[in-house]
């Protein structure tokens, strides 16, 4: 089984320094990319893989670069940006790669910044993620070195400068829009769309952003096609996953496998199965901004595709697992804490409809819920759409919200009828 | 014009605008909150959801805010179906969750967006049952009110402040459910257009806080349309009475003149009305040399017999004072015995003016159009000082030439936030040539800071550079050839190029300068625009009435030929130098002021006449684009003394002339008398409807019909309700009877509709949200451009300024808080009003071995002053700014030669 992005990754050990990651093949890419190939032919190359964005929308990568304006009349100024900002709870697939292999992250930026033709670059990275700071830096310092950032890169005429941007650290900032603004040194407020960052981006200008993953599989693909790409997954979306697992399982952490595995392979092989003594109750297959699946799912492939047939989504492929000895209200109180905090306070849905949520959980946990308090929390997983908010972040926090009024209606109804959590 | 689909029903309606403003052009009640038709959409409320299809065969459809969505042809849409009014409802039911429902104690209350959406969306039951949010209130200064609590985060006031005011001091904070509007600390909001948050709030978090004082609910003011008269633009407003005192000032639409907005200056000056200063009986004096009260009768024959006496008798007009009471004053002393009441400095300055707006070819704007101007040149005037409101819009020209960018990448105008994000700091060209700092440096490509000289000089050789025709500057000196070029190549290259400039610096040769400029561009084929901007609410129409100087009827007194002298409304040591004027009424033998506020020049009055101010009168001012404008009487005084000054001129010429049996007796007279002396002012009859206007037989009441009470509130003086009073002078009425429905545009007393109390229901009044009123917005041009004009350029072109060694040339420096007379009087303003200074450079400083705060003595002409002195980088060498109107300072005569002596104390 082919491991593209985490091949070189070896558990505690530092990642490869410059010479060690031109030793296994880095950086050829670049050099087939600048100088055999034209920067459509690159986007070409991109959109034939049908590499799909792993940061949690799964939007056509191709597709995306298409859309900046390129030529002669195309504005001087462009920009690229890594979304490196990972803070959905339970999430921590870009670290690996972050901290894992970072030249094989900026080999791709190079590249993608090549294709439509930015001379400027930004890696948004989430503030916590000290140590991955202190390798990025080191790792753009030495490509500066070696000429691969910088003026006239490998001769080709191209320019291209990268720059590490540490974000002050709000969940919102990994949004595209907010994170545009936060990078501009604005308030981290999403922005409406159209404009698309492609017409009116960073400082005004077009702007592409991919996250870590996704541009950490630019070099492979340049290095060996699109087909070679595409066969890489089990059920035809293209590509490996790196896939994690958390929560009360044998062996929780993160694997890269084909896209496509199903999620039993993943919780059960993988991640060991349950812990003794602990039942699978459900899960959040992509993340916190996912809707709970149960058991029942176990069978289903972890793609975009199937993930969204059974009414959830791979989001950023990280699975929150949830036992028999966790209380379902209590887990989904500590989600909307979490989201109700890092609303921005833009739009009115979202500031005052998720503290309200929060609230709500709360008193249910604390025995004092209401029966009415079941229509509220329904009233709300409703008008929390998207359309109705500003930006995704209410409809992603509601997702959870839904799903275990779906799936664990009896659990909120026994916390109303008892006066108490079942599981204190 | 598009076709679109709402509920089923088809409308031919505007494209490129938003839904939102299409629904509300529409008449739909379509709730909003951050949407405002001045600053356009940025999705923050989500209030005004409504329901979008995709085609014919989609019957899901789904929910899109209305405020962002631009109208396409065929669009289909559902405005009032259960979905959307559900989401409606939700919002109203979050933004009530933490919303402290006191409407009772609240200031906005009756009047209050909020309130009215929270009903339109027939939320009435409340769910939230756990404690709710609360903040920390600052102190915002003596204008404005800070009550967080009742904040629901729409973001308007933070985006008029900050985007469309340029203020710094004012901001969001923190995030989630507790952002919060406001200032790092507690402080005096430092932007002079603050006030506009109170209408800009759609609650109560931003209320007046001088109506505070003397609150009234909005349904119990007694109001009528208004201009201010605190500076030369005019700007519109609504005055409101209760009580028999004015209550408050608020924006009154004109979509030609201030839009939405007014400043501080002009909201808040009003205070003077209810000033303890006011005169409010007939006073003579008596052979004691006291000053006595006395009544009308006595005062009449008393004038009568000194005009009638073939007594030399010479009237003093002003530019504070209407058309009708200048003229009436005309009429009653005779034209050659009218001396218009400023300086001969400044009446020959606006002599010049009139000349180059009436036959120039280059047109005076409106506020509007000086928002359209896509390239702006400002000479000699401290904008944001002498005409705040020109300033705003000068603000918002800034953006213009962006914008065809911006418009060309297919993001609509009304997008603001994505507008402003593709804008970035990008302006367009504007450049300020002024003795001092401005407020608008922050939004200048460039500024010079030069003499009066020297800015006039920029002027004609930038006039040079457009035409061959136009005369060159010799002798240039430093950096200006290079800066006038750059200069006339931003106007020739833009589309509607913009010249402003005025008479604050008393200077003719920048007034050429100016229209040198405007006309070069006129030449080359520019739609170019010239605005001066005048210091007096009817400074441009005295001036269109004609008439000498003062330093003509001081002439005339010391002739012998003023022995009795009538003051309309202007204290003349204003106008010049004391000594001058002390010596002119003191020749004089009898001194007939009339005027509504004591001050030196009553001080020296024989007799004194009281007579409304804007709010107890009707009148018409020519505000500096030449827009004639009327305002109405707000309220009648309880004492019949009280009148205005053209109705007491008028009384006296009935008296003296026509056997006491006045020609004229109601405005509509006097304006007709006006205009057959002066056929310019012809079309100042069709500005507002004849006093017998009626629609279906009714007055238009200026009271609302909610008005309470009036059978209560004078019921401890007596038992029955007085008669309501008759207004013969409009088609307004006194009470709360009358047509119920919206009037003609130049007769609004208050904006109302069903369901809207708030000031948002102005939609409601407008042809299309954000444009014209109804009818159209109210006033009349009476100056236009000869564009076949002869002009010939004008070639006193002034020397270069030479640093003298022993003196300094004091210019003057004005302050929107302190060079105004009136609203000086304001408590409000008064606070705010800067204690005297001199400034000056810092080189000249060190030779003089001062710093700041170390006082001076300067003499001036014949006074002296001992000021601090004040260190200001952009003042030139060899020039002393020294602010004019200020309590201690001179007024009107600068530019002058001072001395300094006895440096420090």
């Amino acid at each position: 089984m082919e491991r593209p992005l985490t091949q070189y990754i070896q558990a505690n050990k530092p990642p490869m320094n410059l010479s060690e990651y031109e030793k296994v093949g880095g950086y050829k890419a670049l050099h087939k990319a600048l100088k055999e190939m034209k920067p459509q032919e690159v986007q070409k190359l991109v959109l034939d893989s049908n590499l799909k964005g792993r940061g949690g929308a799964g939007f056509s990568t191709g597709t995306k670069w298409s859309l900046i304006p390129m030529g002669e009349n195309a504005p001087a100024e462009k920009y690229f940006i890594c979304n490196a900002d990972e803070m959905e709870p339970g999430t921590f697939k870009d670290r690996l790669l972050l901290e894992g292999n970072p030249h094989q992250l900026i080999e791709g930026i190079i590249i993608s910044a090549y294709a439509i033709q930015a001379n400027k670059g930004f890696i948004f990275l989430r503030w916590a993620y000290k140590k991955a700071a202190d390798v990025i830096l080191k790792s753009i310092s030495e490509a500066y070195s070696a000429g691969y950032i910088g003026n006239n890169i490998l001769g080709t005429g191209f320019n291209f400068n990268l720059y590490l941007h540490r974000s002050v650290g709000r969940y919102i900032c990994g949004e595209e829009t907010a994170l545009l603004n936060a990078l501009e040194g604005k308030r981290a407020i999403p922005r409406a769309k159209p404009p698309y960052p492609n017409i009116s981006g960073l400082f005004g200008k077009p702007t592409t952003m991919n996250s870590v993953e996704t541009l950490s599989f630019i070099p492979h693909i340049v290095n060996n096609g699109a087909t070679w790409f595409k066969d890489l997954s089990i059920t035809g979306e293209g590509g490996t996953k790196i896939y994690g697992v958390s929560g009360k399982v044998k062996n929780p952490g993160a694997w890269e496998l084909p896209l496509g595995t199903t999620i039993r392979e993943i919780i059960f092989e993988h991640a060991g199965g349950m812990k003794n003594g602990f039942t699978l109750k459900g899960f959040l297959p992509g993340g916190a901004s996912t809707d709970f699946l149960t058991e029942e799912h176990l069978d289903v492939n972890m793609d975009y595709a199937s993930l969204g047939k059974v009414g959830s989504r791979l989001g950023t492929g990280t699975m929150i697992i949830l036992d028999d000895k966790t209380c379902p209200v209590g887990m989904v109180h500590n989600l909307e804490h979490f989201f109700a905090q890092e609303s921005c306070g833009w739009c009115t849905p979202c500031r005052e409809g998720l503290p309200w949520v929060e609230k709500i959980l709360f008193s249910l946990e604390e025995g004092t819920g209401r029966m009415e308090d079941i229509d509220l929390l329904l009233f709300h997983a409703k008008h929390l759409a998207p359309g109705r908010t500003f930006c995704a972040l209410a409809p992603g926090a509601v997702e959870p919200l839904q799903s275990s009024l779906k799936y664990f209606r009896d659990d909120y109804i026994k916390h109303i009828h008892d006066k108490r959590c079942p599981w204190r | 014009m598009i076709n679109i689909i709402i509920d089923d029903k088809e409308y031919t309606v505007t494209p490129q605008k938003s839904l939102l403003e299409v629904c509300l052009s529409l008449g739909l009640n379509l709730p909003y909150f951050c949407w405002h038709p001045a600053m356009g959409s940025v999705g923050a409320c989500r209030q005004c959801g409504v329901k979008s299809y995709k085609d014919e065969k989609d019957t899901k459809g789904r929910i899109v805010m209305a405020c962002m969505e631009p109208v396409r042809e065929g669009m289909r849409i559902g405005v009032f179906e259960d979905e959307a009014r559900e989401f409606r409802a939700g919002v109203s039911e979050w933004l009530m969750a933490n919303h402290p429902h006191d409407c009772p104690v609240c200031d906005e209350g009756g009047e209050c967006h909020l309130q009215d959406m929270t009903v339109m969306n027939g939320h009435a039951y409340r769910r939230f049952h756990f404690k709710k949010r609360t903040y920390r209130n600052q102190y915002l200064g003596p204008f404005v009110n800070h009550e967080m609590n009742r904040c629901i985060h729409c973001y308007r006031c933070v985006r008029f402040y900050r985007g469309y005011a340029g203020g710094r001091d004012f901001n969001n904070f923190a995030s989630r459910n507790h952002v919060y509007f406001g200032r790092h600390e507690d402080g005096v909001l430092q932007n002079e257009f603050s006030g506009n948050l109170v209408e800009v709030c759609p609650t109560g978090v931003f209320t007046d806080k001088t109506l505070k004082k003397h609150y009234t609910r909005k349904w119990d003011f007694t109001s009528a349309p208004s201009i201010c008269t605190h500076c030369g633009l005019g700007c519109n407003v609504i005055a409101g009475e209760r009580y028999g005192s004015l209550r408050r000032i608020r924006s009154r639409y004109n979509g030609e003149v201030n839009g939405y907005f007014i400043c501080n200056r002009g909201r808040y000056g009003y205070e003077f009305v209810n000033h303890e200063k006011r005169i409010k009986k007939i006073l003579i004096r008596n052979t004691l040399g006291d000053l006595e009260e006395t009544d009308k009768e006595t005062v009449m024959m008393h004038a009568a017999q000194l005009f009638s006496a073939r007594a030399a008798v010479i009237g003093i007009g002003s530019p504070r004072a209407s058309l009708e009471s200048n003229f009436t004053l005309q009429k009653l002393v005779g034209k050659s015995n009218y001396f218009q009441g400023v300086s001969g400095r400044e009446a020959e300055l606006m002599n010049t003016i009139l000349g180059i707006l009436r036959k120039g070819p280059a047109r005076s704007p409106s506020l509007k159009d000086i928002e359209k101007a896509d390239a702006v040149l400002v000479i000699g005037e401290d904008v944001t000082n002498t005409a705040p409101m020109l300033a705003l819009a000068l603000r918002q020209s800034v953006r213009q030439k962006p914008l065809e960018k911006i418009k060309a990448m297919n993001v609509p105008e009304w997008q603001d936030a994505a507008v402003r994000e593709a804008m970035q700091q990008e302006k367009g060209p504007f450049y300020i040539a002024s003795c001092n700092e401005t407020n608008l440096d922050d939004i200048a490509t460039k500024t010079f800071h030069g003499s009066p000289d020297d800015i006039a000089r920029l002027g004609f050789e930038v006039a040079a550079h457009l035409s061959a025709t136009a005369p060159r500057v010799s002798n240039q000196v430093s950096e200006m050839p290079a800066l006038a070029e750059e200069i006339a190549t931003a106007l020739k290259e833009a589309k509607r190029p913009l010249v402003v400039s005025g008479i604050s610096s008393l200077s003719t040769e920048m007034i050429h300068a100016a229209a040198n400029v405007a006309w070069a561009l006129c030449g080359s084929g520019k739609r170019a625009e010239l605005s001066f901007i005048m210091p007096e609410a009817n400074s441009l129409g005295t001036s269109m009435l004609g008439g000498k100087s003062l330093d003509d009827a001081f002439e005339a007194a010391v002739r012998g030929r003023a022995e009795t002298v009538v003051v309309l409304e202007n204290d003349l040591y204003r106008r010049t130098a004391k000594d001058t004027v002390d010596k002119f009424l003191d020749t004089c033998k009898n001194v007939i002021v009339l005027d509504y506020l004591k001050n030196e020049t009553t001080a020296k009055a024989d007799v004194i006449i009281p007579v409304g101010t804007f709010i107890e009168s009707d009148g018409t001012f020519v505000n500096n684009e030449g827009r004639a404008q009327r305002y109405y009487q707000v309220y009648l005084p309880s004492d019949p003394n009280l009148m205005e000054s053209w109705r007491w001129l008028g009384e006296m010429i009935g008296q003296v002339k026509e056997n006491s049996k006045p020609s004229m007796n109601n405005f509509a007279d006097f304006t007709n008398a006006l205009v057959d002396s002066y056929p310019e002012f012809e079309d100042i009859k069709e500005i507002t409807p004849p006093p017998d206007f009626r629609i279906a037989g009714e007055k238009i009441p200026r009271q609302p019909h909610r008005y309470s009470g009036r059978t209560a509130m004078l019921a401890n003086i007596h038992v029955s309700e007085p008669k309501p009073p008759e207004d013969p002078d409009s088609p307004l009425s006194f009470t709360m009877e009358g047509y119920r429905n919206e009037p003609p545009s130049s007769i609004i007393p208050f904006y109302w509709s069903p369901g809207w109390n708030s000031v948002q229901s102005i939609n409601k009044y407008q042809i299309e949200v954000g444009g014209s009123l109804h009818g159209g917005d109210p006033g009349k041009r009476l100056i236009e451009p000869d564009p076949k004009s002869n002009y010939k350029y004008f070639t006193d072109i002034p020397e270069a300024f030479k640093i003298r060694d022993n003196e300094f040339l004091t210019v003057p420096v004005y302050h929107i808080y302190g060079s105004e007379e009136m609203s000086n009087l304001a408590p409000g303003i008064a606070s705010l009003i800067p204690k005297p200074y001199a400034a000056m450079n810092p080189d000249d400083a060190g030779k003089l071995k001062v710093k700041k705060g170390d006082e001076i003595n300067l003499i001036m002409i014949d006074q002296s002053y001992r000021l601090p002195v004040e260190i200001k980088r952009e003042i030139p060498k060899g020039i002393l700014g020294i602010p004019v109107g200020l309590p201690g300072t001179p007024h009107y005569v600068l530019p002058a030669w001072c001395k300094i002596s006895g440096n420090k104390t």
